[in-house]
């Protein structure tokens, strides 16, 4: 398998975990582990800043984990830059998941406070990887605005729908100059599958995982969906069986004999 | 920029590719929705052969889908065969002993009203052999500047220019550019190209970033078939050209073109290979299923009957009665031509043929407001 290169770092795994909603901070630390994750989102809102101590940090903290804080709960561009202050301030990284989504219901993000955040936060030197609309053209703004990778959405998050917008992400991977990261929506290993043979560099996946039966048990089954979509891609997919069937007669090339 | 992008790969292994290419994976690209430049290979390679039929079948389905039954219609204008290349091809070479022209602006508006007179012509391409000094980019801007009120959509294929020059012929309606990098084996360029501003390989193929940088609208593309005995190479060469393209400046529309090299004036260069009526068709097939948006052009180069047969199996653009003589028109209607067409049909003639294939001539597809309305907003490069 090829290794995942993004913001100048390479990347074993192409499964990226997100760290809310599991039943205790100890099981999430098993499921990272099992999951074989490098990278790891968490939200600034949920961490206790002051506390070098945060019990929730003190799962997430792994020898090949890089941690990406993310600005779930801002609402604008502008709160979402100092967030981020606050974040590079906090732990030391650069990186930073952008999200940006008002809307408090079904948490989608707003496409134009979205663009204007990664403009300002690329320039300001931070690795921003914003979780956007599977909107191709916002895909490719954001790609000029200095995003490291774009996180279009599958589905809604915590939905578990799977790839509603799979023709639209078709279209971002087939445009996309920088790594595209499948992020929300992602339900089950075979929709994560389903991402990785379309071509997607990476998934984001979490509700799936935390609130499963056997969290450890469906972390690493993602993980192996994941390595198996990523593995079919690159072998090339074999032909569909409908299509095209041949043809007796040759009447549009006629001419040519 | 594509100079360094196509350092990545080796001209033979490429061909050697090509040529392992199975009948499995030319079915293999047939049934996907969307093709790499791997199954573009396969479609071109020997191997496609026996599904020629079948690749015309989905070459005209994806025509009809994205373009419906037109073929846009285009004459060009060249304005000069002055030329300070020595392209070893072509009529317009520097030692060539032929009367030169540089059409003046006089004679530059009596030529668009001669072809305004022979069919609505509104795309016009204007041609120059590669005078820097004498029909650089001021006479390229004049040119301009006296053709908008005749042609709402006016395009160049000149000499390769810097980003800004391209930015400053934007300023005066130019909407696209064409240039044909003739061939991308770097190897074998210069000699083809042995010297004049030409001769520089790494100059050419950059013009086409610069393009994007300068936020061309259209920018067209183009392989001479004769060169590089092995096409097949080149013209897969020039489909990671325009992969890579398209995701650098991914607001320009880009056109293909495939012309086969014609017999000129030239001192007796001899084609180094014939690519038949079949290939080219196979080459048309499978340029449109690996890219279903892409404009495909064929001009005059290509035979009436051959034109009127591809016109609903791929082709989207078409010029007509096309002369290749600067000033051919009206000033100089003698021969002092780059090459000889081959369909010497009128554009009346030619467009009453495509409406016999059930096929509409459109003449107007862009209008000059939208030129004067851009900001120069472009799909500027990103680093992929």
């Amino acid at each position: 398998m090829d290794k995942l290169i993004l913001g100048g770092c390479e990347f074993s795994s192409r499964l990226f975990l997100g760290t809310g909603k599991f039943s205790s901070n100890a099981l999430m630390g098993e499921a990272i582990a099992a999951s074989g994750t490098e990278m790891v989102t968490v939200a600034m809102k949920r961490i206790e800043l002051s506390d070098k101590e945060d019990d929730m940090l003190g799962h997430i903290k792994g020898e090949n984990v890089r941690l990406l804080p993310n600005t779930s709960g801002v609402r604008d561009a502008e709160e979402a830059v100092f967030a981020a202050q606050m974040a590079r301030e906090a732990f030391g990284t650069n990186w930073l998941k952008l999200e940006i989504h008002p809307d408090p219901r079904y948490l989608l993000p707003d496409s134009t406070e979205t663009l204007k955040a990664t403009e300002k936060l690329a320039a300001m030197g931070f690795i921003v990887l914003p979780y956007c609309q599977a909107d191709p053209v916002l895909c490719k703004r954001l790609e000029e605005a200095g995003a490291a990778a774009v996180m279009p959405l599958g589905a809604p998050i915590g939905s578990n729908q799977g790839l509603r917008t799979k023709d639209f992400l078709r279209i971002i991977i087939e445009q996309s100059g920088v790594p595209v990261v499948v992020d929300a929506g992602i339900g089950a290993p075979s929709h994560a599958a389903e991402a990785m043979e379309l071509g997607a560099s990476a998934c984001l996946v979490n509700t799936a995982i935390a609130v499963a039966g056997n969290p450890v048990e469906m972390a690493k089954a993602f993980k192996a969906a994941v390595e198996a979509g990523r593995m079919a891609y690159e072998a090339g997919l074999g032909s569909r069986t409908e299509g095209f069937t041949a043809e007796a007669s040759s009447p549009l090339t006629a001419f040519l004999d | 920029m594509f100079s360094e992008e196509i350092k990545k790969y080796s001209w033979d292994e490429t061909t050697e590719r090509i040529y392992s290419k199975t009948g499995d994976d030319v079915r293999r690209a047939l049934s996907k929705e969307k093709c790499d430049t791997d199954d573009f290979m396969a479609m071109i390679s020997p191997a496609a052969v026996p599904y020629l039929e079948t690749m015309a079948r989905l070459s005209r389905k994806y025509t009809q889908e994205r373009f419906g039954n037109v073929m846009s219609m285009f004459i060009p204008l060249y304005l000069t065969n002055s030329c300070t290349n020595s392209c070893v091809y072509c009529g317009f070479h520097v030692s060539n002993k032929m009367k030169r022209t540089i059409l003046t602006p006089e004679e530059m508006v009596n030529e668009y009203k001669a072809i305004k007179k022979l069919a609505p012509f509104e795309n016009l391409l204007i041609v120059t052999g590669e005078n820097p000094v004498l029909a650089g980019v001021p006479y390229l801007a004049k040119a301009l500047d006296l053709a908008k009120p005749y042609f709402s959509n006016l395009k160049i294929e000149v000499m390769p220019l810097a980003a800004e020059e391209y930015a400053e012929l934007r300023k005066h309606g130019m909407n696209g550019v064409i240039c044909f990098q003739e061939t991308y084996n770097a190897a074998n360029y210069n000699i083809y190209h042995p010297r004049g501003k030409k001769a520089d390989f790494q100059w050419r193929v950059d013009g086409f970033d610069r393009m994007g940088q300068a936020g061309v609208h259209s920018i067209g593309m183009g392989v001479l078939i004769g060169l590089e005995k092995e096409w097949r190479t080149d013209v897969t060469m020039m489909a990671r050209h325009l992969r890579y393209l398209q995701k650098h400046y991914w607001k320009t529309k880009y056109s293909v073109n495939f012309p086969r090299m014609r017999p000129a004036e030239n001192g007796g260069f001899e084609p180094n290979v014939i690519m038949s009526d079949r290939e080219l068709a196979q080459l048309t097939f499978a340029m449109r299923i690996f890219d279903h948006d892409v404009d495909i052009s064929y001009s005059t180069r290509e035979s009436a009957r051959f034109r009127d047969n591809m016109a609903r199996l791929g082709v989207t653009t078409m010029s007509a009665e096309s002369k290749t003589d600067p000033g051919g028109y009206y000033s100089y209607p003698q021969a002092l031509e780059q090459f000889h067409v081959n369909d010497e049909r009128t554009a009346v003639e030619v467009a009453a043929a495509l409406r016999k294939e059930g096929i509409e001539p459109v003449w107007k597809d862009w209008d000059s407001v939208f030129d004067a309305l851009d900001t120069g907003s472009t799909g500027k490069g990103t680093a992929a």
